[in-house]
């Protein structure tokens, strides 16, 4: 139950990606029928991706190595674009770790940028937004949802700010494309980052949504492909792939949502009814309907992975041990959670083939598993050492 | 992952020798070791922790390595030892290994205070 990590390839995803290894090898810039093939199937896959997301022209889909890809060229296109003076960035302190640090560099580069602060359900406050876009912000960047803790944002209200502030908008939908039904026209969004192996497509593949007339610095440079704003040979089999994923997450999208919900919930009640000192991260209502982050107070996040781990449940924790730097999630820090708090936490992110009978037996064995732990904790007070 | 599955000696002891922490929950890793001491040899230990699957391993396995011996050749377990003894931790868990260590001196030193030695 760890999607967020990584997920399986849907079977008729790969069924469509396979001629374009062999028989359809060609590349799309050929002037020869094998190349226009292979430039078939890559416009065809742009349409579908363009489709799934509510962009009306095919075109302003271009392709890339993945969301953080997408990041990159978005945040670092569009600050250093061209004509444009302003020098502010506003963004939310529960980005994606790429955002954060694209920032960074963009820090070094001499762009000012804000962090907006989130409230303890990890939303952001519109007012605050108000207050810190004026017209010296060049662009905008927020994330549709925040796949750690699942709050959605209010991003048609947040673009519309930034619109009326002459900025751009950024949104990271990384976490969102194909469980929300996102429409980027409606939603005032100028840019989207969106990847195809968080939609059941191969790794190593994404795509960034460019509002006609946003003009963008490339920052991959070479034979002009995707406009001349992403270089280098298409990735054909992996483009297929991931239109056809669009494809199925648009047919799917509402029923699989649905049915994410239900299994959900049933674990969210489960977990927090029966588990004492157990608490839910992230908004109530707003939120993916895969997600279910909590955290249980006394234990500690990386020795509740290992202990479902070793039960085959997979899992994951925004605690510092379970982190290459051995700090605490930023994201559970920015919802106000104590240090000790963001240490015992767990997420389960489900997908498409979590079953309710993996939901039961989470149920079952999750309460031991706790008390096991609480047993051995120091900080475990005395009504609760059973 | 034996000691994380089975850890050993789990728990307090009711009317300990010695006590010693190390860590805080801030940092994500805590332990408690409790000593009872007999003709200065640790006749009894016990431990709690709050931490990741190495600072459970570690903590368990820095108690096995202490049980019985002399409180001179206690003292002189280290980190490095309980490391060895589970079959190496990787270097971003060597942290851990420290507070197992620390711990059990903490606990031979409360012990000694207590008793003026």
């Amino acid at each position: 139950m760890d999607y967020q990590a990584g997920s399986p390839v849907d079977p008729r995803v790969i069924e469509a990606m396979t001629p374009y290894f062999g028989t359809a090898f060609g590349n799309p810039s050929s002037t020869h029928s094998l190349g226009q093939e292979a430039k078939t199937a890559v416009e065809d896959a742009r349409s579908k991706v363009a489709s799934l997301i509510g962009a009306t022209r095919k075109e302003d889909v271009i392709f890339t190595s993945g969301g953080t890809e997408s990041n990159n060229l978005a945040l670092i296109g569009a600050a250093t674009r061209s004509k444009e003076k302003r020098n502010k960035i506003v963004t939310s302190a529960i980005e994606h770790i790429s955002i954060l640090n694209i920032c960074k560099y963009l820090t070094k580069l001499g762009f000012n940028v804000k962090h907006i602060p989130v409230d303890s359900q990890g939303m952001i406050d519109t007012a605050t937004i108000e207050d810190s876009i004026s017209n010296d912000t060049n662009l905008v960047s927020i994330m549709y949802a925040n796949g750690e803790i699942g709050t959605m944002e209010p991003i048609a209200e947040i673009g519309r700010i930034a619109h009326d502030h002459g900025a751009l908008f950024h949104v990271d939908a990384v976490a969102a494309v194909g469980k929300l039904p996102i429409n980027v026209e409606r939603e005032n969004i100028d840019l989207l980052s969106l990847s195809s192996n968080d939609i059941y497509g191969p790794k190593g593949v994404g795509a960034l949504y460019i509002r006609q007339g946003t003009q963008l610095r490339p920052i991959i440079l070479g034979g002009g492909q995707e406009r001349g704003l992403r270089s280098g040979t298409e990735n054909v089999p992996g483009i297929v792939g991931m239109g056809k994923a669009a494809e199925i997450a648009a047919q799917e999208m509402e029923q699989e949502s649905t049915r994410l919900t239900e299994i959900r919930d049933k674990l969210r009640k489960g977990v927090l009814d029966n588990i004492p000192h157990s608490y839910l991260n992230g908004h109530p209502t707003a939120r993916l309907p895969n997600n279910l982050s909590v955290r249980f107070s006394y234990i500690e996040g990386e020795s509740l992975v290992l202990s479902l781990d070793m039960e085959g449940i997979a899992v994951s924790s925004g605690s510092a041990c379970s982190s290459k730097t051995l700090e605490p999630s930023h994201v559970l820090r920015a919802i106000g959670l104590r240090h000790e708090e963001a240490h015992g936490s767990l997420l389960f992110s489900m997908g498409k083939w979590n079953t309710e009978e993996e939901v039961n037996r989470i149920l079952e064995l999750l309460p031991e598993v706790v008390r096991r732990l609480r047993r051995m904790s120091p900080l475990t007070p005395k009504e609760l050492q059973v | 992952m034996d000691h994380f599955r089975n850890p050993r000696n789990v728990g307090e002891i009711q009317d300990p020798d010695g006590v010693g922490t190390v860590g805080n929950p801030v940092c994500g890793d805590m332990m408690t070791i409790y000593i009872k001491v007999k003709d200065d040899k640790i006749a009894d230990i016990k431990f709690k922790t709050f931490g990741c699957g190495a600072a459970v391993a570690t903590s368990s396995m820095v108690t096995e390595l202490a049980r019985g011996k002399r409180l001179e050749e206690a003292e002189k377990i280290t980190r490095a030892d309980v490391a060895d003894e589970l079959g190496g931790l990787p270097p971003i868990k060597m942290h851990c290994s420290n507070l197992a260590a620390d711990a059990l001196h903490s606990a031979i030193e409360d012990y000694r205070k207590k008793k003026g030695k």
